[in-house]
């Protein structure tokens, strides 16, 4: 298991170097001069050379990759001052540290993220299971019924319907925003629980229908019926035997989810005006700020690499056979 | 429809110490096409101690009948009809949860493929655990003491390391033999084998077989033994019955149906068997055709389209009226005795030999 981790661990820095690599390239090969963007209308030569190399964008592009990858483990030294590690380079437009601003951002995105994965897995796995325990009876018919509809929503659909029903025509609750939750653990709940739910509910609706079809076919296993024919009751076949297997293809989806959300959940955070990780992206990628998409690529693919390490611990908890392969 | 002449269900042999019965069993799944009647109107006994043999082409109901015994069929979409008597309780109207005090306590499944048939999250030492704890009230020491004492009687070597393994840790014969000490934890009354050595290769197949037969004679357990393997079931079972589409076509004791066979699907199924010791010039004989569509099966006797001697009986009485299936030593076919053991001399006996 240690050995499988440290496997994994070196790959998945091997691979971000390339993410990292790939986005640079990508970046310079494409045919925008940075310098003069950041300039402005009334550029003078002499201002479009001082930013120029205040960027550094006259060094080599290999130095300038070496820069930027060697800063992230030892810190970079701007005009502007000093970047400590992890350094991700300073803004072209803000000329803020991108390692900041993304921090700045992050607490929102976690919340978004985790809160969201608490309520749509508790929630959504419940009725699902619920739904396959209770199969062809009300409650089933009642959470497939509402899971096909919600999972048909969109959040930019759904969140301003909520939003005018709570908040702008009858003022039960208030925009939504973030706050620290350091600072006020009751706002920090109130300001984000409608983005968190209505996230929630796309969600739930598809992790409903997954537990359920996932738990259907698993109760079709032989070794299934094999439980029941040694006398183990519905109940106890259903949660020892049946669920475990069901949630393979949970872990498998969960682990893709989760990480594209805590690379920022673009859609949600414009939809409820919200400063995250996702509208950063947007933004480097559309003002062609090249320190800010590599940060937000970076740390989005950073994510992606963790869950999926956690994703086959997971599965190596679920599956003994995953455990010793 | 079919004209019953006579309904099975008086006339099946019913010993006073018959520990099994089934009489006139009828299981009907709906499904989107349709009613599927698996199985129409089965009956038979089996003793304590004593092995009943049950052959039959894929899809011939051996399977269902006896999930339909441990009542493991889906109630949802499955319809049964008749009795199912073990030792003087009745099964098919029995509660959920009698049954599951029934269930792997007094009847017990050894299922055909144990790959699939054992759960690959849990050690083989815990699915072993698990009924004799439940049926027992024994503590996990007990539990845990009692598979490693099934497991070594059922020829587990090291069966205290092997407690802890997973299934696919288990070569193939090794988790057949740890479903066996699943099925045998409780002492059952009985066992239901279904197809218990197809999964494997000859050799172990036969440490299997014996392995059954010992542990039969040490606990005294009826036995079901279901296979499509008329090699197997020779060696494995007192009385035989030879099912088709549903239906039960010939009964008798495994040596009666074995050398004297009197139903044509019988003859086909023992002519279509390679043997060891025969001409290799002899082709095998395949009963022509396939076997019916349980949504639409043939009126009559079910086995009159693939059957090559329909001529000799008078009038349709093949395609229109069900034979009944006798007392005893019986075959459910219009044929008259001395037709058939004319023909089987005539014509099958030369193939056999």
């Amino acid at each position: 298991m240690l050995q499988f981790i440290i496997r994994r661990t070196l790959g998945a820095v091997v691979t971000l170097f390339l993410i990292g690599a790939a986005t640079f390239f990508l970046f310079v090969a494409a045919p925008s001069d940075y310098a003069s963007l950041a300039c402005g209308k009334d550029c003078s030569p002499q201002r479009l050379a001082d930013i120029r190399e205040a960027l550094g964008l006259n060094l080599p592009v290999a130095q300038q990759f070496w820069d930027f990858m060697t800063g992230i483990f030892m810190g970079r030294d701007f005009p502007t001052g000093h970047c400590s590690a992890p350094c991700l380079g300073q803004s072209f437009y803000s000329g803020e540290m991108v390692w900041s601003t993304i921090m700045d951002r992050f607490p929102l995105t976690l919340t978004l993220t985790v809160g969201g994965s608490i309520v749509f897995l508790v929630v959504g796995i419940g009725a699902g299971m619920l739904a396959a325990f209770r199969r062809g009876s009300f409650v089933d018919k009642f959470a497939t019924g509402a899971s096909m509809v919600l999972s048909s929503f969109q959040i930019y659909f759904l969140g301003p319907i909520v939003l005018v029903i709570l908040v702008y025509s009858t003022g039960l609750m208030e925009d939504p925003k973030y706050v620290p939750l350091t600072q006020d653990p009751v706002g920090w709940f109130v300001g984000m629980s409608i983005p968190v739910c209505v996230m929630a509910t796309i969600f739930t609706a598809q992790y409903t229908r997954m537990a359920r079809s996932s738990m259907i076919e698993q109760l079709a296993e032989e070794h299934v019926r094999t439980a029941r024919a040694k006398g183990m009751s519905k109940k106890y076949v259903f949660f020892r035997y049946a669920w475990r297997g069901s949630l393979i293809p949970i872990v498998t989806v969960f682990g893709i989810d989760f990480s594209a959300m805590l690379g920022g959940a673009v859609v949600t955070e414009l939809t409820f005006s919200l400063q995250g990780i996702g509208r950063l992206a947007v933004n480097g990628a559309t003002t062609k700020d090249l320190p800010l998409t590599m940060g937000v690529m970076l740390v989005g693919a950073f994510f992606i690499l963790i869950v999926n390490i956690l994703t086959d611990i997971a599965y190596a908890f679920i599956d003994p056979r995953v455990r010793l392969s | 429809m079919t004209t019953l002449t006579k309904t099975e269900d008086a006339s099946a042999p019913t010993g006073p110490e018959s520990f099994l019965s089934v009489r006139d069993l009828k299981v009907t799944f709906s499904t989107e096409d349709g009613p599927v009647k698996a199985v129409d109107g089965l009956s038979f006994d089996v003793q304590r101690g004593k092995t009943l043999g049950i052959v039959g082409e894929s899809g011939s109901g051996k399977s269902v009948t006896n999930l339909t015994i441990l009542g493991l069929h889906s109630p949802r979409t499955t319809t049964v009809d008749g009795e199912i008597v073990m030792d003087g309780k009745e099964l098919i109207t029995a509660s959920e949860k009698e049954l599951e005090q029934l269930r792997g306590n007094k009847m017990a499944m050894i299922f055909q493929d144990p790959l699939t048939a054992l759960s690959p999250f849990y050690t083989v030492g815990r699915q072993l655990s698990e009924p004799f704890m439940k049926h027992r009230g024994a503590s996990k020491k007990e539990a845990k003491d009692r598979a490693i004492e099934m497991l070594t009687k059922v020829g587990i070597p090291q069966p205290k390391t092997r407690f802890d393994d997973y299934p696919h840790q288990f070569s193939g014969g090794m988790r057949q033999r740890a479903m066996i000490a699943m099925a045998l934890m409780c002492d059952p009354d009985l066992l239901i084998a279904d197809e218990p050595t197809t999964a494997l290769d000859v050799t172990v197949q036969a440490q299997i077989l014996d392995l059954l037969k010992d542990l039969q004679q040490e606990f005294g357990s009826a036995i079901i033994f279901i296979t499509h393997d008329l090699g197997v079931i020779s060696q494995m079972a007192d009385d035989l019955l030879v099912m088709y589409a549903g239906r039960a076509v010939e009964r008798g004791s495994a040596r009666e149906v074995m050398s004297t066979p009197k139903h044509p699907y019988t003859w086909g199924l023992l002519s279509s068997m390679p043997r060891l010791d025969s001409n290799l010039d002899e082709a095998l004989e395949p009963i022509p055709g396939a076997p019916p569509s349980l949504l639409t099966p043939p009126d009559g006797c079910r086995f009159h389209p693939r059957c090559a001697y329909t001529d000799l009986v008078p009038g349709n009485q093949c395609s229109t009226t069900r034979p009944p299936l006798g007392d005893g030593r019986a075959s459910a076919c219009h044929l008259t005795a001395e037709q058939k053991q004319t023909l089987f001399i005539d014509k099958i006996q030369p193939r056999l030999r």
